[in-house]
């Protein structure tokens, strides 16, 4: 279980602004292991969204060494970093990312249709067990604009969840939610960490990095913080002590 | 990346977006459609001209009697005797690219019904020489090998010679008129062939079996002309070497000798016609080409914003593993897909129009099979040549910058 998949050390990043050389990410090094659910804390201009950039495989460092999974990140072409992301990889965005005007399982089977060795069979098995997974088996075919932003979100994650990746990753995936919501999908990502799944969430609430187990706190491209939570909140308890305002409809909707 | 995924991507992207994708194609279907008609518009047209040239007898081939020998005194072609019933015989035993032959002998003469009288020729021929010619009878009856047998004093008038001789309207059919104080019975007129070429009249002419001008007017075993029909307009020029070979064997000519007859195909008509037919195909397909790159430019700039409005697709799509080669693709193939499927309604747009064209203009047409093949090779190059550069564009995209953008 406490394999280690990610291995950053001495990462730096750099961006050009004009003639100005701005650190995004001034030596950082951590490590991940299996199982781990660790929260990115830092106001906006820490890095944290740089960083997540590259542990995502959508950018490179500009020194230092990112080793996913017993491969060296830096020295993949851009299609190897495409196929990593494919196999390896799930994202969950702020913003959701869905696909107008395509159903949900349409959307959810998305990142298998860019993988050769799934058959159509298949990719709509996976898909449907994803979706179940969220709690949306009841809408599979309804389309984003007829569901919720938490059902949006939800959909989301069960695309994140298709290729069985290493690693999830969500890029404030509650920011444009309301608070009910919000613990809801946080529930949900700890269910799914529970049965295994390493999430890395990016956060600039403490409120969301409270129902971690490990908070790494940036400032300024540096890690400040780099600390287990000692009393991780369960989102769920939290969900259900809130008012019961919305006892006769749906849970979350 | 499997090609039925890159096509499921696409169609359901065009699904996604069916007005705008409508749209696009719109400009395909008009210019393919366009093309179509017009295609089949200027071959129906040609065909037409075709068949009325052919109606003139294109095919036909005039042979005439010249002199070859050199000093002494040069008779006047029509006077030189050189081609003579053997040769006739001999053209329709032994040509094989030949479907008629007529001889021709003419005299110059007054014709008379009684007070009209109208000077003119009287051209002796076979019955097959109206076919040569493509020259019906307007009323009454042809002559036949049997009157040419027997140098029947029938004629056919035309219609020239029938206005002079007939003022009044009557129904020359039947009627008897003079020529050279010879009585012949009129047993048919000939329809209006109007002016040739040098602005001769044609219908200045009585026709009558050539036996009766030799024997009866000119007193002469000679043709002045032989007329043949080539099978049909390609062959002329085969059928002109071999009237050549043929009449070189039958008037024993040696190795070396001029010949004493010259063989005239319609060439200068033929030419005429190509270049015109050459000019108007041309014409249409710049028009085609015009239209098409229009409608190429239409799909260029609905992928280019397209390209732009979904750049957040896009690097969604990259961020879940899309590498640059797939995006390309998947926009290459969505513009060559909206192309084709424009093709194929303009194709059937283009075929509705022509026969609309024809139902309601009368005009003819034609649609060809290799302009609609044509056409939709265009199409698919156009979605191609059009479609690659958005998609360039798409590929080369920067996940983090499109994923961030709004």
């Amino acid at each position: 279980m406490n394999e280690v998949i990610v291995d950053i050390l001495n990462l730096k990043r750099e961006f050009k602004m004009g003639e100005e050389i701005v650190m995004a990410l001034n030596d950082v090094s951590f490590t991940i292991s299996s199982g781990e659910f660790i929260t990115i804390m830092g106001s906006s201009g820490s890095g944290k969204t740089t960083l997540l950039n590259i542990l995502g495989c959508l950018d490179k460092p500009t020194s230092g060494e990112y080793i996913l999974n017993e491969t060296h990140v830096s020295q993949l072409s851009r299609n190897e970093l495409a196929k990593l992301r494919n196999r390896k990889l799930g994202f969950v965005f702020q913003s959701y990312n869905l696909l107008p005007r395509t159903s949900a399982i349409e959307n959810v089977e998305l990142p298998l249709l860019y993988n050769n060795e799934i058959s159509a069979k298949q990719r709509k098995e996976k898909a449907l067990k994803a979706l179940e997974a969220v709690g949306l088996s009841e809408r599979i075919h309804y389309l984003p604009s007829q569901l919720s932003g938490g059902q949006q979100q939800r959909v989301a994650i069960a695309r994140a969840l298709i290729n069985d990746p290493i690693i999830i990753l969500a890029d404030e995936a509650t920011g444009n939610l309301d608070s009910r919501t919000s613990y809801s999908i946080m529930s949900l990502i700890q269910e799914l960490n529970a049965n295994g799944k390493t999430i890395v969430f990016i956060t600039h609430e403490p409120d969301i990095a409270s129902f971690s187990k490990r908070t790494i706190t940036l400032r300024d491209g540096k890690i400040v913080k780099d600390a287990v939570n000692e009393h991780v909140r369960s989102a769920k308890d939290v969900l259900n002590s809130l008012q019961p305002i919305n006892e006769l409809s749906t849970p979350e909707a | 990346m499997k090609l039925i995924n890159l096509l499921t991507i696409a169609w359901k992207a065009i699904k996604r977006n069916k007005m705008r994708t409508f749209l696009t194609m719109l400009g395909i279907i008009i210019g393919v459609g366009a093309v179509i008609a017009m295609i089949a518009i200027g071959q129906g047209s040609r065909q037409s001209i075709q068949s009325q040239i052919t109606g003139m007898g294109s095919n036909m081939i005039n042979i005439r009697a010249v002199s070859n020998v050199m000093g002494g005194v040069r008779l006047d072609n029509a006077n030189i005797q050189a081609l003579e019933e053997p040769d006739v015989i001999a053209l329709q035993k032994k040509a094989e690219y030949i479907s008629a032959v007529s001889p021709s002998v003419s005299a110059r003469g007054q014709a008379i019904n009684g007070p009209n009288n109208w000077s003119t020729s009287m051209q002796g021929v076979y019955p097959e020489y109206l076919s040569i010619r493509g020259w019906p009878l307007q009323s009454g009856v042809s002559f036949t090998s049997q009157d040419v047998k027997t140098a029947a004093k029938v004629c056919l008038l035309g219609q020239t010679v029938m206005n002079n001789l007939f003022p009044d309207g009557a129904d020359p059919v039947g009627r008897i008129i003079r020529f050279k104080n010879i009585p012949f019975k009129v047993i048919g007129i000939l329809s209006k062939k109007g002016e040739n070429t040098f602005g001769q009249d044609q219908d200045d002419v009585i026709l009558t079996p050539v036996t009766t001008v030799q024997k009866r007017l000119l007193a002469t075993t000679y043709y002045q002309t032989i007329f043949a029909s080539a099978i049909d307009e390609k062959s002329t020029d085969k059928a002109a070497s071999e009237i050549e070979d043929i009449l070189r064997a039958s008037h024993k000519l040696q190795k070396g000798v001029d010949n004493d007859f010259t063989v005239r195909t319609q060439a200068e008509l033929i030419s005429t016609f190509t270049s015109t037919s050459k000019i108007l195909t041309t014409l249409l397909a710049v028009i085609a080409g015009i239209s098409l790159v229009v409608g190429g430019i239409g799909i260029m700039n609905i992928m280019y914003v397209s390209v732009t409005e979904r750049t957040k697709e896009i690097g969604l799509r990259m961020s879940i593993g899309a590498r640059g080669i797939d995006i390309l693709m998947q926009f290459l193939i969505e513009a060559i897909m909206i192309s084709i499927a424009g093709g194929l309604i303009g194709v059937g747009l283009g075929i509705t129009a022509t026969k609309l064209v024809t139902m309601f203009l009368h005009w003819p047409t034609f649609v060809t099979q290799s302009s609609v093949i044509l056409s939709f090779l265009v199409c698919f190059f156009t979605g191609v040549f059009f479609g690659y550069y958005p998609a360039l564009k798409a590929s080369r995209l920067d996940p983090i910058e499109a994923l961030r953008y709004e």
